[in-house]
């Protein structure tokens, strides 16, 4: 690991004596989540409580005639049959737009489809019944009588005036656009030597958590409050959202989140069906649980990608790339998700394209169309993927057209390491990053050289391989410029509480959020190290909004760099305050004393002096013994939002090496390889298994990940058999290696690593099988790279 | 979700269990390893009103080598087919196939029955039967009977079964001593089913096939053993004969299109694993470039 601190000689909090900060500790949670003792919401199991199935629309449009669910009312079991109208009494329709993406709009949407229904699944009715399979048998005797309407699903004649509307009141079915136009790009095009363009297809796919979506929403008549168990990354979010609607006070609604198996950006969303489990609570007075099958998963969890993007790109004969110019187009089904809107996606590959160049000639169309399919929105990585492609493919067509080799126009043309702090033809102003230190490093650890020699020996020998290079930025530690400056009350900051308990352990409340990424972990190594207490002694407290304090929770990449500062904040305080007590207990000074090992000692020869323990039995029981005017503060609270950068940017470069049977167009992935600056790393595992994660992630959006819709708008693989997410047997080994350019907005110094894999994998995948291809005059630009893909390519098929 | 209600009888015997069917008709499923039928069952695709469970019928799993046939009763695992040392020796290219199929965990349970039964057209072992000569045997209300594996299979998840009837073994001839076998199947990722797959078995003699069955699975409604293979018996191999022998194939096959190819890329990936084969068996590499696919 290379380490770029600077300012070493300061010592932070973070640097004293067995500090956890830089050391792979095991996660506090993993004993109770391998042993089966984890609390999933599926676990969650109350008294009275019901289930409910909600019946889904076979058609991706059509008007609702009639619901007879008389039938339905007399099966087993059997305690409501509700219909969207019916629920609509209950809590009120939304609109999932924001201020600050400008002309976004979209249509109100209702818990359960009234009158018309916008996609296949969307639901049409609930029922709950006292078993999940009782519902779905009765959800089979509910008789709908639909109307069939014109179903728009291709996003390229969506905006054709001979498209029927989907949303009459919306005038077209444009949800938004946005414009940029930087530098002057005509005349750079006009003074470059080579001028190439390619479309970019990017398939629409789906997060895919081990765990579906679930909710156990249970109304309390008697407490006139709601609560919600949920697998959600923001609890303070679901909260506001859930109160907002249902006419509460958010005093009202408290949200318990335990364990989460995985997001990924799928469950930072409010879905229409875990609307309808809140209003059904409220509506029976009982307990009434939704868990997601899988087929219904595939249906309602939001869908991601789905881009068409033009993209341009001018270069001189030395490698210098003059301009960059996209035309993107995305289709976000019919309404724009609640409440980060349908518009992110489009709107961060504009800001993103070119991102790690220096080339201030820039100019981006983004539209953004309703189609009748599956809701989509933000999933891991938001617009980094299809940023990156866009990029990195036209980096690697303009070298391919100039002969210039991969590497050399990168290191021609990155942003120098010590051109920061600047901004991107987008605007987006960049900290530090390392680019040509993470490509230095990169090279290094892919023996750039040995492959090339190699890929040219199996040549001859009709062997195919390819080397697919692909630099990036990510998007982490967003502050109130991603949500809250267009009105949405989704918390940009986060917050920490910590006390010393009467045994000197230390209980730690956290408004971040764990899915299984660790947070609980970090969290605890930096109390721990902090406060110079051992990580056993750490107790983290997450996902409930009566018992943490507010904040935004897990998403973005923004726990270890937010929720993380805060809790290093936090923990300063309480060592002051446990410091200041310890000098009036031992007629000493502050300044004099440390804590470590669970102990306060003495600076000047670590000689303990009081155990944390039995300065807390002092504090809590016998506070008598202490000097007149000493009050005790062993809990101490702080937030953290970051206010400088809107986005502390992070970079990375990804590799792939592959070998691709051109008489089969099956790609065989051999090695990856990473490296990324997400500036100081808390638990390097952690940070390691995200990388991996993501790029897995990104690998099967490379090659297997797509909702295949037909002409109709239905979803034909919504199964586990027919979508295709990656499996452990087609992945390579992932080489992580890092560069540190720890972030000066907080003390900690952490940006965030989650979306780094995802960003770059499928652009570096890419590039490697045009590199394979190189030979036979093919070029493919269409994610997932199937063998239909690639043998059409080549004109085999 | 959740399979609509069903009644359950686990089977006490064969003769039992054919009670049941005969009874119930075509209401009735049998279940055996339940790794096609259960998700089937989850999804709500069937829904059967009796569930009759074979599975504890420890007469029908085993596998026994006589008088040059090998017995594998239907209960066979398919696990239980992969550490067989009687399929290692008389039966290899079952073993080779059956390391395609799924994953472990459905190889646990599977069945070589169950399987056959099910008649997936891009299954592996209903095309191993096809290429291996297998007699199906069945017993029903009105005894035993043997069907020829090229006349078992009938189309999409169809066989010659009747509903009352039971498969209770296959019977395979011990693979001769001088024989070889390929096998090979393109799919998108380890154990799902076949975009195309090939389960040969061949006599070589001289550098050429003195016999060679071409078992070819997810080209068609059902298994075809290639008449194409004929074409490469008792000849000089060369890049024309096998062009031929491809082009004789494309004519043999009738590929459907799903969410992973089209019929266009089925015949290709057909006359591939053609090529590759030949090549593989021959020890020819030479043939695999001289090939137009």
């Amino acid at each position: 690991m290379t380490s770029d601190k600077a300012n070493p000689e300061a010592l932070s909090a973070l640097d004293r004596p067995n500090s956890y900060i830089g050391r792979t500790v095991p996660r506090p949670n993993l004993d109770r989540l391998m042993q089966g003792r984890g609390l999933y919401v599926s676990d969650v199991e109350l008294p009275r409580m019901a289930h409910v199935v909600f019946l889904r629309s076979p058609h991706a449009h059509a008007r609702i005639i009639s619901i007879d669910a008389s039938a339905a009312k007399q099966m087993p079991g059997v305690i409501a049959v509700v219909s969207g109208r019916e629920l609509s009494t209950v809590i009120t329709p939304w609109v999932g737009v924001l201020s600050h993406l400008k002309g976004l709009k979209s249509a109100p949407q209702s818990a359960i489809a009234v009158d018309r229904v916008c996609w296949q699944g969307e639901a049409v009715a609930a029922v709950v019944a006292a078993s999940r399979a009782q519902a779905e048998d009765a959800a089979e005797h509910v008789l709908v009588k639909y109307e069939g309407l014109h179903a728009v699903t291709d996003m390229r004649t969506a905006l054709d005036p001979a498209t029927p509307v989907i949303h009459a009141s919306l005038g077209d079915n444009l949800a938004f656009e946005r414009i940029h136009d930087a530098g002057a790009v005509d005349q750079a095009f006009a003074e470059s030597d080579e001028v190439v363009d390619a479309e970019f297809v990017f398939g629409r796919h789906t997060g895919v958590t081990l765990e579906p979506r679930a909710v156990v929403a249970d109304w309390n008549v008697a407490e006139a409050r709601l609560t919600i168990y949920q697998g959600t990354q923001a609890p303070h979010m679901v909260q506001n959202i859930a109160a907002l609607h249902l006419g509460l006070k958010e005093s009202q609604v408290r949200v318990v989140c335990k364990d989460v198996g995985g997001s990924f950006g799928i469950k930072v969303h409010i879905y229409a069906d875990e609307m309808a489990t809140y209003a059904l609570s409220k509506l029976l007075r009982r307990p009434v649980k939704f868990v997601a099958d899988r087929v219904e998963s595939f249906n309602t969890d939001i869908h991601a990608r789905d881009h068409r993007c033009k993209g341009k790109i001018g270069v001189k004969r030395d490698g210098t790339i003059t301009a960059f110019e996209i035309d993107d187009l995305t289709g976000i089904g019919p309404y724009s998700m609640y409440p980060r809107t349908s518009a992110i996606e489009a709107n961060q590959v504009v800001n993103l394209v070119g991102g790690p160049y220096v080339t201030g000639n820039y100019r981006a169309r983004a539209r953004v169309v309703f189609q009748n399919k599956n809701v989509m929105c933000q999933y891991r990585a938001v617009g980094h993927p299809i940023a990156c492609s866009v990029t990195e493919g036209l980096v690697d067509l303009a070298a391919m057209k100039i002969g210039l080799d991969p590497l050399e126009i990168r290191r021609r043309n990155l942003i120098a390491d010590n051109a920061y702090p600047c901004a991107s033809p987008s605007g987006l102003r960049f900290e530090q990053l390392s680019h040509h230190a993470a490509l230095a490093k990169l090279v290094q650890m892919m023996d750039y050289d040995a492959l090339r020699a190699e890929q040219a020996a199996l040549r001859v020998k009709n062997v195919h391989r390819g080397i697919g290079i692909a630099s990036f930025i990510e998007v982490t530690n967003p502050s109130a410029a991603f949500y809250g400056v267009g009105g949405a009350k989704i918390s940009s900051q986060d917050g920490v509480a910590v006390r010393l308990d009467a045994q000197g352990s230390v209980i730690c409340q956290t408004s971040i959020t764990e899915q299984g990424q660790g947070s609980e972990s970090l969290t605890a190594q930096i109390v721990g190290s902090v406060l110079g207490v051992s990580m056993d002694r750490v107790r983290v407290i997450l996902g409930d909004t009566d018992n943490t304090p507010y904040g935004g929770g897990t998403w973005a990449s923004r726990g270890a760099g937010i929720g993380g500062e805060a809790a290093l904040q936090a923990t300063k305080v309480l060592r002051k305050n446990i410091l200041d007590i310890a000098a009036a207990i031992l007629q000493s000074t502050p300044g004099e004393l440390d804590i470590v090992n669970n102990a306060v000692v003495k600076v000047a020869d670590g000689a303990p002096r009081i155990d944390l323990s039995e300065l807390a039995r002092i504090v809590y029981f016998r506070p008598d013994t202490l000097p007149p005017g000493v009050q005790p503060e062993l809990m101490a609270t702080r937030h953290f939002v970051p206010r400088e950068y809107p986005f502390a940017f992070t970079n990375g470069v990804q590799a792939s090496w592959l070998e691709l049977d051109t008489d089969t167009g099956f790609v065989k992935l051999l090695k990856h390889w990473v490296v990324e600056d997400c500036g100081t790393i808390i638990n390097p595992q952690l940070v390691d298994e995200q990388i991996r994660g993501g790029v897995v992630q990104g690998l099967g959006a490379a090659l297997f990940e797509k909702c295949v819709y037909d002409e109709r708008g239905q979803l034909t693989n919504a199964n586990m058999a027919d979508y295709l997410v990656p499996m452990s047997g087609e992945m390579p080994d992932i080489d992580v290696g890092h560069v540190v350019s720890p972030t000066l907005e907080s003390e900690l110094g952490a940006k965030g690593a989650g979306e780094a894999g995802t960003a770059g994998a499928a652009a570096a995948v890419t590039n490697a099988v045009n590199d394979a291809l190189k030979p036979f005059g093919a070029i493919v630009t269409e994610i997932p790279l199937t063998p239909q893909v690639i043998l059409t390519a080549l004109g085999r098929i | 979700m959740k399979a609509s209600a069903f009644a359950y009888a686990r089977a006490t015997s064969v003769e039992n269990a054919l009670d049941l069917l005969s009874v119930h008709g075509e209401a009735a499923k049998l279940l055996s390893g339940g790794q096609s039928l259960l998700p089937a069952m989850n999804l709500r695709l069937i829904a059967p009103e009796l569930l009759v469970d074979v599975s504890q019928l420890v007469e029908l799993r085993g596998i026994v080598v006589k008088e040059g046939v090998v017995t594998i009763g239907a209960l066979t695992r398919h696990a239980d087919l992969l550490k067989s040392p009687e399929i290692a020796a008389h039966a290899p290219l079952l073993m080779d196939a059956v390391a395609h199929v799924a994953h472990p965990a459905i190889r646990n349970r599977g069945t070589i029955g169950g399987s056959l039964a099910h008649a997936d057209p891009a299954s592996e072992l209903p095309a191993c039967m096809l290429t291996l000569g297998a007699t199906i045997i069945a017993r029903g209300p009105s005894g035993e009977r043997r069907i020829a594996a090229n006349e078992f299979f009938v189309g999409i998840y169809e066989t010659a079964l009747t509903p009352q009837e039971l498969l209770v073994a296959v019977e395979l001839p011990v693979t001769p001593i001088n024989s070889t076998h390929f096998f090979h199947e393109f799919a998108r990722r380890h154990g799902d089913y076949a975009i195309v797959g090939l389960a040969a078995q061949a006599s070589v003699k001289d550098g050429g096939f003195a016999d060679l069955r071409l078992g070819f699975f997810a080209v068609g409604d059902r298994p075809l053993l290639a008449n194409s293979a004929s074409k490469l018996v008792d000849v000089v191999i060369t890049s024309a004969v096998l062009t031929e022998a491809a082009s004789a194939l494309d004519d043999e096959l009738d590929p459907l299109e799903d969410q992973q190819a089209t019929p266009a890329m089925r015949r290709l990936l057909a006359k591939v694993l053609l090529t590759r084969c030949v090549f593989a068996l021959l020890a020819r590499p030479d043939l695999c470039a001289g090939v137009s696919a």
